[in-house]
């Protein structure tokens, strides 16, 4: 059945997480799964593809996890990280570009400040492309690589109780992966964040209130640790606060050390999308319960069962 | 006061008193020399006043944009002197090059063939979503000022 639903992703694009059903979904992070497992099996499956990065913008951390997930699946990458380097400094247009592209590569991952443009790429061109972060908008592969690394250590995703704290009103990688639990039964949000960056009404009315999902908010995280069972930290940022004393007197309450990780339950998980400034003390990096590196690693492993799939290649 | 019926062409009837202008305007009919009458404030026994198009010779006439300014008025086809056909509008699922995304982020500030296109997202409030950055705009009461003149 995982067979079959991988198939029907072959040559199909990725804009956001819900383009793909939690059925397709399952099949693939089986796949990431198979590739973790045994990952000399697949060193060779996409031998003779190409894939092209397109980065409009650098963003060097997605960029290495696409082009590494090619490279050890046997293809070849080409493409630019910044557009002063491409005809875009000429004026080209996003499709023009796209679409020349398209002749020399066979999959085509893209990120762009602008948000919509590879929705412009897709419809420019027929081979698969991915959107690998288009402004504030999506980042479906960091939603992807979130999920897999909550699977894995959870079993599921139903019954879980996930913690999402920080910055829960501009933290695209929050929203997405809001959106996408709550497809799921028995999902219990615990919404961590200061008044000033609480999640926005229209995600907890339009995807929390909408799918009957639990939810509370609150604003301290000792209040709140030992009932998660995945903590998913973001940056609290400075740049944010309307005033400066309101960010010194909250910032150290969003900051994650040894001392808080006594209150949270032995198999809480500790997710971070990265890169962690200071939110994450260096110190819990050693505690079996930080899985934000791994996370990064099942990010290459979640691409390489994707990349594998839209171009047909089944494993 | 007395305008003809027509031979040939359309009435748009039941538009909201007041809203004929904008109709005109937004259609394009005065740039493209047809014979139209318009009158406004007349007397409806359904909604006390109304105003009135006509415009002789069947002209195509972009649905979508009548839909979103007066959902309530009717569009008639005549023929010969008869009516062969009466549309009633309904709120658009996507209108295309009709308004312009606000959002500085959005791709189509930037890309120059991409169109401006809107899905209807909640027809109770008229909310329409940018089909490539999601931002919502509600396409209800002044936003004809908004109308992309092509």
């Amino acid at each position: 059945m995982g067979n079959e639903l991988l198939k029907g992703l072959k040559g199909r694009d990725l804009l956001e997480p819900l383009d793909f059903s939690t059925e397709e979904l399952e099949a693939l992070f089986d796949l990431a799964d198979r590739i973790i497992e045994h990952p000399e099996k697949y060193t060779e499956k996409c031998k003779g593809k190409i894939l092209a990065t397109l980065f409009f913008e650098p963003s060097t951390r997605t960029r290495l996890s696409f082009e590494a997930a090619m490279l050890r699946l046997g293809g070849e990458v080409i493409g630019f990280s910044e557009p002063a380097s491409s005809s875009v400094a000429k004026g080209e247009s996003i499709a023009d570009t796209v679409k020349t592209v398209a002749c020399y590569s066979d999959i085509a991952v893209m990120r762009h400040p602008k948000e919509g443009a590879p929705l412009v790429a897709i419809r420019a061109v027929d081979i698969p492309v991915v959107n690998a972060g288009d402004g504030g908008h999506q980042h479906p592969t960091q939603t992807l690589t979130d999920m897999l690394t909550i699977r894995r250590e959870m079993g599921g995703f139903t019954n879980i109780t996930v913690g999402l704290c920080g910055d829960l009103k501009f933290g695209r990688t929050v929203h997405s992966l809001a959106k996408a639990l709550s497809r799921y039964d028995n999902v219990n949000f615990v919404l961590i964040a200061p008044e000033e960056l609480r999640i926005p009404e229209y995600i907890k009315k339009g995807v929390l209130e909408k799918g009957k999902i639990q939810y509370k908010e609150v604003e301290r995280m000792q209040d709140v640790l030992p009932e998660l069972d995945i903590l998913y930290m973001t940056r609290v940022q400075k740049e944010r606060f309307f005033n400066e004393e309101d960010y010194i007197r909250l910032k150290d309450t969003y900051i994650l050390d040894a001392e808080k990780m006594k209150l949270a339950k032995k198999s809480m998980a500790v997710l971070h999308p990265l890169p962690r400034v200071n939110e994450i003390a260096v110190e819990v990096d050693s505690d079996p319960r930080a899985l934000y590196f791994k996370q990064a690693q099942n990010g290459m492993y979640v691409r390489m069962a994707l990349i594998m799939s839209l171009l047909g290649i089944e494993g | 006061m007395l305008v003809d019926s027509i031979e040939n062409g359309i009435v748009i009837d039941h538009l909201t008193a007041g809203l004929g202008l904008k109709v005109l305007s937004a259609l394009g009919v005065e740039t493209r020399g047809d014979t139209v009458a318009l009158i406004m404030n007349a007397s409806s026994k359904k909604y006390g006043k109304k105003d009135l198009v006509k415009i002789m010779n069947k002209v195509d006439v972009d649905l979508a944009i009548l839909g979103l300014i007066d959902p309530r008025a009717t569009v008639n086809i005549i023929e010969n002197g008869e009516i062969v056909k009466k549309i009633v509008l309904t709120l658009p699922e996507k209108v295309v090059n009709v308004v312009k995304c606000k959002n500085p982020r959005c791709v189509t500030t930037v890309e120059p063939n991409a169109p401006q296109v809107f899905v209807l997202e909640n027809p109770e409030t008229s909310e329409y979503r940018c089909e490539y950055c999601d931002e919502v705009v509600v396409l209800k009461g002044e936003w004809e000022n908004e109308l992309m003149h092509l």
